[in-house]
């Protein structure tokens, strides 16, 4: 037994050229796949999308730790705690800094009268924790004076202003954007909107001695486990989170509890039950097409493994184009989607993700072929 | 007369049972020898079909035995028919069987490649045999291009990639017209002549009776007759010189 028995790189000429000889079925079978894989990315894309949007705003926060009242279902639905906690954490070992945060839901005016929701983001300018990121325009310093605020570009028709210098209402205070971020997405209909803690106190009708978390900067090579242990040691009556666990629950709560992630992951394995149905269907309808040449092969002597070699080979290249179709339909989907308020994600890690599926999909989709094509009975090539 | 190349003794073969059993061969005794041309004729559903597949370890007899190059092969187990078919018969059908998406050359390369014969080796081989068929200047063509008579030469060559001693051929005329099966019947008769090689023909078309060296009738699963023609050797050679 030699190499090309062992490769038998001729099954696999068989198999390319099969594909290639009937047009009109490689195009009907590429565009199953190619719906498929669009199907399946768009779906994935949306999920990654929301798992992105909906924690952002945790994870762009450069606060080690988060001190939160206790049992709050996500960053989002925080409740107000002491501001005298801040001096206990302060006295922590590993503590760097601490800062006053706070993210609620208030009424924003549009200049016709109508009424927007928005989240207020209040935070310590000088702390450097828990603003504004990725800023296009203005400085984030400004945000010190009073009734100012930041708010992303994508959000200016939605909340019915041009740009930096407009005016708005919120909770029936005047306030002035004075800066712009890009790409700080909100997972609810409720942009957010950025300004100084102290403004936030006004807008969010927070008292003087209260905050909604403290975010608590380690010190460098800090253990921040221990850290977080001992702060909760400290501190009574509240929970402390590290940004990874905040991150999650704010995740969970958003995406699983919602439906909404479920409902995307849902419609990704639809994608991938309908891709895996209509390359089966295709490739079992070229195995019926070619059924007369696996007949002839088993009949001069052709053994199941070459018949599995041709089909497999069959199917693995309808795979590879598919997805070079598929991935960059995909990817054209994505980039359209960029900058907008549902953004479609498709990362690297992703992109190869998908070509293992559909990979498999299609080898899993020949099963039922392969099956058809080895219990031919070669003596129907005698049969004219 | 040589020692056969195939025996077949006492061969039956049923199909289903009970009541509905079909006996497609009763008791069939036959040799076939290298060298000659062997023509099984007879009415459809006589068994000589049935008899060319048992033959050619395409279908398992019910019992009796077939000898091929002296190995039993009746009731060899399925997974070692394949090895059987491989390295002793070329099969040539009625329908040329070729493989649609493969030019000609291709075709004959198939046969190779199961043997485990690639590369060059197996490219030049299958441009020899076409060459025997009269098809060198069609190695890159594929079937559609071809005309019946091309096409079952093509089949011809693709049956001799292996070298098998025993060739059997289904109807190898029956869709060609007189010319394209002439050809063919000829290059068959110098398969046998030449080569040595044991043709096995199965057909109804009588312009094979000309190049048979046995003419056997099969009725109702059995011989009902066998034909010697005693066929001048030194003629058919001046045919083929």
């Amino acid at each position: 037994m030699n190499v090309v028995h062992l490769l038998n790189l001729f099954m696999f000429r068989i198999a390319w050229r099969n594909l290639f000889h009937d047009k009109v079925r490689l195009i009907v079978t590429l565009t199953g796949i190619v719906f498929a894989l669009v199907l399946i990315a768009v779906q994935f894309g949306l999920f990654l999308g929301f798992l992105e949007t909906s924690s952002n705003i945790v994870a762009r926060n450069e606060a080690d730790l988060f001190i939160a009242a206790p049992e709050i279902p996500h960053v989002n639905g925080g409740a107000p705690i002491p501001e005298s906690r801040r001096f206990r954490a302060l006295a922590v070992p590993g503590v760097a800094e601490v800062a006053k945060y706070s993210l609620l839901f208030v009424v924003w005016k549009l200049p016709t009268g109508a009424q927007e929701s928005v989240q207020v983001v209040g935070f310590e300018p000088g702390s450097g924790l828990g603003g504004p990121y990725d800023i296009v325009a203005g400085d984030v310093n400004e945000l010190r004076n009073d009734d100012t605020v930041f708010v992303d570009e994508i959000y200016l028709p939605k909340l019915g202003i041009q740009g930096i210098g407009d005016s708005v209402e919120i909770f029936g205070r005047r306030a002035r954007v004075v800066g712009l971020t890009r790409g700080i997405l909100s997972f609810t209909t409720a942009p957010y909107v950025f300004t100084s803690f102290k403004n936030a106190q006004n807008y969010q009708r927070l008292g003087n001695d209260e905050t909604m978390f403290l975010l608590v900067k380690t010190k460098p090579g800090a253990n921040v486990a221990r850290v977080q242990a001992d702060l909760k040691r400290s501190i009574s009556g509240v929970d402390v989170y590290t940004r990874e666990e905040l991150r999650q629950k704010t995740m969970n709560y958003w995406v699983f509890s919602t439906g909404a992630g479920t409902t995307t992951l849902m419609g990704a394995v639809l994608g991938l039950i309908v891709g895996i149905v209509v390359v089966a269907q295709t490739i079992y309808s070229a195995t019926i097409d070619h059924i007369r040449e696996f007949g002839t092969l088993k009949a001069i002597g052709a053994r199941n493994s070459h018949i599995y070699r041709v089909i497999l080979s069959q199917s693995a290249l309808s795979a590879v184009f598919g997805y070079a179709f598929g991935i960059s339909a995909a990817k054209l989907v994505s980039l359209a989607t960029e900058g907008s308020n549902v953004p479609i994600l498709l990362p690297l890690e992703t992109a190869i993700g998908i070509f293992a599926m559909t990979i498999l999909m299609c080898l899993t989709a020949s099963a039922i072929s392969i099956r058809k094509a080895t219990s031919i009975d070669p003596a129907m090539v005698f049969r004219g | 007369m040589t020692q056969p190349v195939i025996e077949i003794r006492d061969l039956y073969k049923t199909y289903g049972a009970g009541d509905a059993a079909v006996h497609a061969l009763r008791g069939v005794d036959l040799d076939v020898h290298a060298g000659e041309i062997l023509v099984l004729m007879g009415p459809s559903g006589s068994g000589k079909t049935t008899l060319v597949s048992a033959m050619g370890c395409i279908l398992q007899a019910t019992s009796g035995s077939i000898r091929v190059a002296g190995r039993e092969i009746v009731g060899v187990r399925e997974r070692d028919l394949p090895d059987i078919r491989l390295k002793n018969f070329g099969f040539i059908f009625q329908g040329f069987n070729l493989f649609p998406a493969l030019n000609a050359q291709e075709n004959v390369e198939v046969a190779m490649n199961l043997q485990g014969i690639g590369g060059k080796r197996a490219r030049l081989r299958a441009v020899e045999l076409l060459q025997l068929v009269g098809l060198g200047d069609k190695l890159r063509a594929i079937p559609a291009n071809l005309s019946g008579g091309q096409k079952q030469r093509v089949a011809i060559a693709r049956a001799l990639a292996g070298d098998p001693p025993i060739i059997l051929a289904d109807e190898p005329t029956a869709a060609l017209d007189s010319e394209s099966g002439k050809i063919v019947l000829e290059l068959l008769a110098k398969l046998a002549r030449e080569r040595k090689r044991a043709v096995v023909v199965v057909t109804h078309d009588p312009r094979v009776d000309e190049y048979a060296d046995r003419v056997i009738h099969i009725a109702d699963g059995r011989i009902a007759s066998s034909e010697n023609r005693n066929l001048q050797p030194n003629a058919l050679e001046a045919q083929f010189a």
